[in-house]
């Protein structure tokens, strides 16, 4: 431990409030609060776009045990190697307790060093158990971290602004498979897409072309094999353009043979788009240990979750589709899929990063779905794709790819 | 051989269905259920729990359930649980009667360790379950061949490219080159034959190994050529899988030790904390794989080895049953891992199970823990002579300890101080001088020790320690943080000068008040005690919080009652309004105190519960039923020290509690707990006090006029040497506090007093030694008994088999007693109404008492606390003694009337309960008994009359296999007494072979045998070459030995010694004590006859010993 610690107040809004040490950036901010039970994975779960604005407490009481890898590694895709996005995503972090030692062969940081690097603020020696049975009880609620001789901050609802702005990509960017593995080209509509998630794309021979979340990929939707909506932060109720987008493409027969795969935020926009509703959880699921059931064969699932809102099963339209998954302890839904369409999606998050693998082979169903179109479609797939779009004023633009940015467009 | 469970196929019933139907294996109505027998290292406690939890998951669904187990002292074995109880050998050919007279629908193999495993295969191999048609509930049999058969599962895992510690025998310098490059160097050589590590090392590469190789190669014909994993994280899954391919690891476990140290050895924690998501999620995912691929249907352990700075692992081992591993996982999540796997053999899926913790949550999820638990170790090396304390492939330890924190070193802590109450907690030892560093190098018992030593005392870097012992260096840096603490509170220079703020830090880092203490004393002139520190820490407001283990780390609400507690907190998770009565378990399973403890425990609550009163276990031993969550209304998984029973008390606001149940570990702290107010129930403390305090003890005995053999209390030698020579050599030295005879030893004359009586003032310095004539030959008596206010309810007399001079844990007891008279019974009632009265006893006590020729009763020993034996005699005699003493402690009308089961009763049968050793894992250790306790379990079989009881006993101890004439015997041992020319006499009548090892013993054995045409043989004995021994051994059939020394041997070169030594590790029956070779010997010959016509046998004919504990008993006890 420092010599010189800084106190932390950490405050509920209308709840109780906790005395812990800051081991973060000087700083005091303000956030949703909500927890996560996984056992492992803070590096992901902090650059986890999902996790934008909120404020982090992990019931796993020892953090920081294997330190942090580098933000600059990079794999064969030319993918974050440790992280699932550039930079942290959440604007504080709770823990029981910090190491304020490290050991790992991955590690280049501490968790302080980072959390003080990304301006995020931290504290330690919180009863986080106690503040979990508040939140459980409470709700997900509002929260602040004021340091020693700061000044509060507001309370601030980051449920209330568009905070998939903020996370999504600026401009279209590409990745492209290994040369000779590219097998399909799939459009993916970033809403704050984790990193692994395009590897698991790219690493079963996609080109992934990444879009900003309100890109109108109606227009674009023919020139790929296969639409994949991605996760991402807050309420889905506010991402009116991404959901019409969505929308327009469903309603569009020349397009009702194409493959579409959406993941958590991504899976309550589809269901927003094909007229169903979302509702806001009491706490959210946010847990790599959560069983979910395969609906269409009875099998169980142990899945990776992080979300706050859920999609109503009850108000699926009947005869197009059905629930997926199911979530065994809440009963709460896990998961869509079109009764005649190439169309599912899930809540829970089969990329994993962290959390199990148990449900990588949707991304093989999805590939599936995309081997059947092309077959149907005699599609060819380029490495040069030409994407042209129709802009508003029905003038022809096009988009060559391999002049797109190599990774996400930050400003 | 098709499934026995009609789908395979998942389905949404359990979801999608009001009144669903799970599909349930058909036509299975009662199950046989194997359990694991005596208690031995390796195969211990943890059974009694996995195999209990299974049985009420049985129960449940309404199965007729059949045990075998003859470990008596289980509380498996009672009808509360089974329905039928077979106490008889846990062999394939004792099932087969069982089967035969039971005919059950189905049986349950993974509950009974690998003991249940072994038997389950070679009874499907012997057809015997395919002819009576018993289904394999669970895995199939097919899957426990393949994970139990290493070729058959290294091939099995290659098909799904899961990579395992692979390892290739070699006989030439070229095919060991060839194995290197296929395991990748740096590789291990091992030498197959050679002792002691000859011709073993590393090699980095080709050139290396070539060099290594010729001179192993040169030593030895074969070699083991290995990938060195040296240094390499051990990390273990629990992974249940169901009959449709659900699957869920339920806890993942870290080693403190790296790879090399089994893992029933290694200080483990739960979850792992040094993992990566991507390498957790890696093995989880590979564990899974493996599963699935062996076709496991239940619970499975997969362990590995994990490179330290890489992604490459390997798979060292897959058990597919429940183990130790899987116990500790249990009670780490508080997911019943036993009890859902038994359902899932019945045919349950596991969403259609329930989470039995939350009950609003299925089974089918992974814990999430929002604490760490430290399991460690529990060796009891000291007890044994010549043995090899190093630790590494194969397990020497006795029990381990469970300790729940909210960080690290609270976890750790508790841990430590739960292991050995003698020490404060992370701490070190002078003991290792200049041999530190080897210390820390090469894992043995005390490497935890030397870490200490060396971070706290000997300012060693945690880089230092980390390259000598390759521990990760996280848990060394978390050890620093209690170094630190150390190194504040020795600045304290008196108890007003540790202020709240350091108080507050060293508690959370989970400092004892004694510690505290302590570490203050030691760098200051301040004395200050550990209620000063009690005191000053309660007047700060620094007490401890309770918290839940829920299985879901607080996520949805559970009203468990698996309670922890922790200074790493700011609220409590329970109310205090029940003012329940408190139970003090037993602690950890060590030499003399294991699972008899446990199931008094048990029976205790019960006991309690069925009187109205709400109950509180303290226990920290993962391997008992006492830390079921079902067995009381609160369980704290904590330490039985005085700071924590008292703290639990106080916040509890318990009525009582119970020190007297759980063996000699609580039963030290009741006089401090009594003396701080808190209301012990039954036999006053300062009364108990008096049994224990020799002096007192001996005054008492001396008022009442009841005898004891002369002693005397010594604090120097020459008053030693003065007692001894007044008295007569032999005699027996002894420490004032006893547990399980530490430090105990006879003495034969002064040269020995001189050396014996430093050992044993090392033990108890602040305690003299006590010194008793030691009286040879005698008789040994025990009597349990349960006292009201004084008055004797009901008593039991066991006789022992050995004379006097065995440790009475290790003794062969014969319950009803059959060689006393009516007048010695009459005169042991006598003496134990006069010890009842004079120490105002109510609740359990136990006397040792010997009888010097036929009319002198002698009491050698009395504790005012239940005893080992209590199970036994209970389940013997049919009244549960532990039902009475609560009784007796509660008062008042339910006090049973006084009944004598001794005199006024006929029993048509008898009952001998047997040590079980553990020689076998124990490397070089004398099989030689003594005043010292050795053995690690006891089983026990009924039977007709004392010959049929003993023979079913003795067969019932591990891998106990009954020599067949016409082959040999070994004889050795004392030729001045007649003893071992009697046994000689006895089975060379019945056609044995008679060896010996040199002229005299040869002479000494012809003259006791009669018959003039037996003739005693001599054999070569090679004392140093273990290789021809074996051969000899072969080459004369021999299949038992009888080596009747009459003491110790002196060194490791005495033939006495290397015969028993050899008699453990050729896996032969071993009769080292005249009486109990004297009772086998008339075993056998009334016995061998019948054994070999049944063998012979075409059909199965049922030996008579193959009763039901009721049929015996002609009524069903509890």
């Amino acid at each position: 431990m420092s010599a010189a610690q800084t106190k932390a107040t950490f405050c509920i809004q209308n709840g109780p409030s906790f005395e812990g040490i800051s081991f973060g950036a000087n700083k005091s901010v303000a956030g949703e609060t909500v927890f996560t039970t996984s056992l492992v994975g803070y590096p992901e779960s902090m650059t986890d776009p999902s996790y934008r604005g909120q404020i982090l407490v992990f019931t796993q009481p020892l953090i920081g045990n294997y330190g942090v890898p580098s933000g600059e590694a990079r794999d064969e895709f030319n993918l974050l190697k440790y992280f699932e996005s550039p930079h942290i995503h959440v604007v504080g972090v709770i823990v029981a307790e910090y190491a304020y030692q490290y050991s790992h062969w991955t590690a280049v940081e501490s968790l302080a060093q980072w959390c003080q690097r990304e301006g995020v603020a931290a504290v330690t020696g919180v009863d986080t158990r106690e503040l979990v049975q508040y939140l459980r009880e409470q709700g997900s609620s509002l929260g602040r971290i004021t340091l020693a001789e700061q000044e509060p901050i507001p309370y601030v609802n980051p449920m209330k602004t568009n905070l998939v702005a903020q996370v999504t990509t600026k401009k279209p960017f590409h990745v492209s498979a290994l040369p000779g593995k590219a097998r399909a080209n799939v459009a993916l509509i970033d809403c704050g897409v984790k990193e692994n998630i395009i590897r698991c794309l790219v690493k079963r021979g996609a080109n992934v072309t990444v879009f900003p979340y309100d890109y109108r990929i109606q227009d674009i939707a023919s020139e790929f094999d296969g639409i994949f909506l991605s996760n991402g932060p807050g309420n889905p109720e506010l991402c009116q353009v991404t959901i019409s987008n969505v929308r327009e493409l469903l309603n569009n027969p020349s397009y009702d043979r194409i493959p579409i795969f959406g993941i958590c935020l991504g899976h309550q926009l589809l269901a927003l788009a094909s007229g169903a509703f979302t509702h806001k959880l009491k706490y959210g699921n946010r847990a790599h240990n959560i069983p979910a059931m395969d609906l269409t064969t009875g099998q169980c699932h142990i899945t990776s979750q992080n979300h706050g809102y859920a999609v109503d099963p009850e108000t699926l339209s009947k005869g197009l589709w059905k629930p997926y998954f199911v979530n065994l302890n809440d009963k709460s839904n896990e998961g869509m899929i079109h009764l005649q369409r190439p169309i599912f999606s899930t809540q829970f998050h089969p990329e994993a990063k962290g959390g199990p693998l148990d449900t990588a082979i949707l991304f093989d169903k999805f590939f599936d779905n995309i081997e059947t179109y092309q077959l149907e479609s005699q599609r060819k797939v380029s490495m040069s794709l030409k994407v042209t779009r129709n802009t508003g004023k029905s003038k022809l633009q096009t988009l060559n790819v391999t002049k797109l940015a190599k990774e996400r467009v930050l400003f | 051989m098709t499934s026995i469970y009609t789908s395979t196929e998942p389905t949404t019933s359990a979801f999608t269905t009001e009144e669903y139907k799970p599909q349930l294996v058909e036509g299975v109505n009662s199950v046989l259920v194997i359990g694991s027998g005596g208690l031995s290292i390796g195969q211990a406690g943890e059974f009694d729990y996995s195999g209990s939890q299974a049985i009420k998951a049985l129960k449940e669904d309404d199965k007729f359930t059949i045990l075998i187990n003859p470990n008596i002292a289980t509380n498996q074995t009672s009808h509360s649980l089974a329905d039928k109880i077979y106490y008889l050998p846990v062999t394939p050919e004792y099932i087969t009667y069982i089967i035969e007279l039971e005919r059950p629908d189905a049986i349950l193999l993974t509950f009974g360790g690998q003991t249940g495993l072994n038997c389950g295969v070679a009874l499907d191999q012997s057809g015997v379950l395919a002819k009576y048609n018993v289904k394999v509930l669970g895995t199939p049999i097919k899957t426990l061949i393949t994970s139990e058969d290493r070729d058959l599962f290294a091939s099995a895992l290659r098909e799904i490219d899961i990579p395992i510690a692979e390892s290739f025998a070699c006989e030439t310098v070229d095919e060991a080159l060839d194995a290197a490059e296929r395991v990748k160097y740096p590789v291990i050589v091992r030498s197959a034959y050679a002792l002691g590590g000859l011709g073993s090392g590393f090699a980095n590469n080709a050139s290396e190994m070539k060099e290594l190789t010729a001179q192993s190669l040169s030593l030895a014909p074969q070699i083991l050529v290995e990938k060195s994993l040296k240094g390499w994280k051990e990390v273990e899954y629990e992974v249940v899988r169901d009959r449709v391919g659900n699957c869920i690891t339920v806890c993942n476990m870290e080693n403190f030790d790296p790879l090399g140290v089994h893992t029933g050895d290694s200080i483990v924690f739960a979850p792992s904390q040094t993992l990566s998501d991507e390498e957790f999620h890696m093995l989880r995912s590979a564990a899974i794989k493996i599963i699935r691929h062996l076709g496991v249907i239940g619970e499975c352990n997969v362990q590995y080895a994990l490179q330290p700075n890489g992604l490459d692992y390997r798979v060292i081992e897959v058990n597919a049953r429940l183990s130790r591993s899987s116990a500790l996982a249990s009670k780490a999540t508080g997911y019943p891992l036993a009890y859902t796997a038994a359902k899932i053999g019945l045919g349950y899926t596991l969403p259609e199970l329930p989470n039995p913790i939350t009950k609003t949550t299925v089974a089918n999820f992974e814990p999430s823990l929002d604490y760490i638990v430290a399991k460690i170790p529990k060796w009891d090396l000291s007890k044994f002579q010549y043995v090899d304390r190093s630790i590494g492939s194969s397990m020497k330890s006795v029990g381990e300890v469970m300790a729940i924190g909210r960080n690290y070193e609270e976890a750790f802590q508790k841990a430590l101080r739960q292991v050995d109450p003698s020490v404060l907690g992370f701490q070190g030892s002078a003991e290792f001088g200049d041999g530190l560093d080897e210390a820390l190098r090469t894992p043995t018992d005390r490497r935890v020790l030397a870490i200490g030593q060396a971070l706290i005392h000997e300012n060693y870097t945690v880089e230092r320690v980390n390259e000598l012992s390759n521990i990760d260096k996280w848990f060394l840096y978390k050890c620093m943080n209690i170094v630190n603490i150390y190194k504040e509170l020795g600045l304290v220079e008196s108890l007003s000068h540790l202020n709240k703020d350091l108080l507050q830090r060293a508690k959370k880092l989970g400092f004892s008040d004694q510690q505290i203490a302590v570490t203050i004393n030691k760098h200051s002139s301040a004395n200050i005690s550990e209620l000063e520190v009690r005191s000053l820490r309660k007047k700060s407001g620094i007490i401890p919080f309770v918290k839940r283990i829920d299985t879901l780390a607080a996520e949805f609400p559970a009203q468990t009652n698996y309670l922890y507690t922790t200074y790493n907190a700011t609220k409590n998770d329970v109310e205090f309004n029940e003012n329940g009565m408190l139970v003090l378990g037993s602690g950890v399973y060590r030499i003399g105190s294991s699972v008899e403890f446990d199931w008094c425990a048990v029976n205790t609550a019960k006991t309690l519960r069925a009187q109205g009163k709400k109950t509180i276990m303290i226990n920290y031993n993962p391997e008992t039923v006492s830390t079921d969550f079902d067995e009381v209304d609160r369980l704290y998984f904590e330490e039985l020290s005085y700071e924590r029973v008292m703290d639990i008390y106080e916040m509890e606001q318990a009525e009582g509690c119970v020190i007297s149940v759980g063996g000699q570990l609580p039963q030290n702290i009741a006089l401090k707990l009594y003396d701080n107010g808190c209301n012990i129930l039954g036999t006053n403390p300062n009364d108990i006090d008096r049994a224990e305090n020799r002096h007192k003890f001996s005054s008492i005995l001396d008022s009442i006029n009841v005898d004891q053999p002369e002693w005397s209390e010594l604090t120097s030698v020459e008053e030693a040497n003065l007692f001894a020579s007044k008295v007569n050599y032999p005699v027996l030295i002894r420490p004032s506090y006893v547990l399980s005879g530490a430090a105990m030893s006879v003495v034969n004359n002064e040269k020995e007093l001189k050396t014996k009586l430093t050992l044993a003032s090392d033990v108890s310095p602040d305690h003299p030694v006590v010194m008793s004539k030691f009286i040879e030959g005698a008789q040994e008596i025990d009597v349990d008994a349960v006292a009201y206010d004084g008055t004797v309810l009901v008593h039991a007399i066991s006789e022992h088999v050995e004379n006097a001079g065995v440790h009475s844990g290790d003794a062969s007891l014969i319950l009803p007693p059959q060689h006393l008279s009516e007048h010695v019974k009459i005169s042991l009632k006598d003496i134990a109404d006069k010890v009842a009265k004079a120490w105002k006893i109510t609740g359990p006590f136990n006397m040792q008492i010997i009888k010097d020729g036929e009319h002198v009763l002698k009491v050698i020993e009395c504790n005012i606390r239940a005893s080992r034996s209590f199970p036994f005699v209970s389940k013997v005699l049919g009244v549960n003694f532990i039902e009475i003493a609560v009784k007796a402690f509660l008062g008042g009308d339910i006090v049973p009337k006084p009944v004598d089961l001794m005199l006024n009763k006929k029993y048509d049968y008898v009952a001998t309960k047997v040590p079980q050793f553990s020689f076998t894992r124990l490397a070089g250790a004398d099989p030689f008994l003594g005043v010292e306790m050795a053995s690690t379990g006891e089983v026990a079989s009924f039977g007709k009359d004392l010959i049929e009881s003993y023979w079913t006993a003795i067969q019932s101890t591990m891998n106990f296999h009954v020599p067949l004439p016409p082959s040999g015997i070994l004889f050795g041992g004392d030729l001045s007494k007649e003893y071992l020319g009697q046994v000689a006499s006895i089975v060379a009548t019945i056609g044995y072979r008679i060896y010996t090892t040199n002229e005299a013993a040869k002479s000494y054995l012809q003259k006791h045998i009669k018959e003039k045409d037996l003739q005693v043989s001599l054999i070569e004995f090679p004392k140093n070459d273990k290789r021809k021994l074996r051969e000899l051994f072969q080459k004369y059939d021999i299949k038992a030995v009888f080596n009747l020394a009459s003491k110790r041997a002196e060194s490791t070169d005495d033939v006495d010694y290397i015969m028993r030594r050899n008699a453990i590790d050729f896996a032969i029956p071993l009769f080292n004590e005249p009486q109990t070779a004297l009772l086998f010997a008339k075993c056998l010959k009334a016995k061998i006859a019948e054994k070999i016509k049944i063998l012979e046998s075409h059909d199965v004919i049922v030996p008579p010993e193959v009763r039901s504990w009721d049929e015996f008993l002609g009524f069903k006890a509890y």
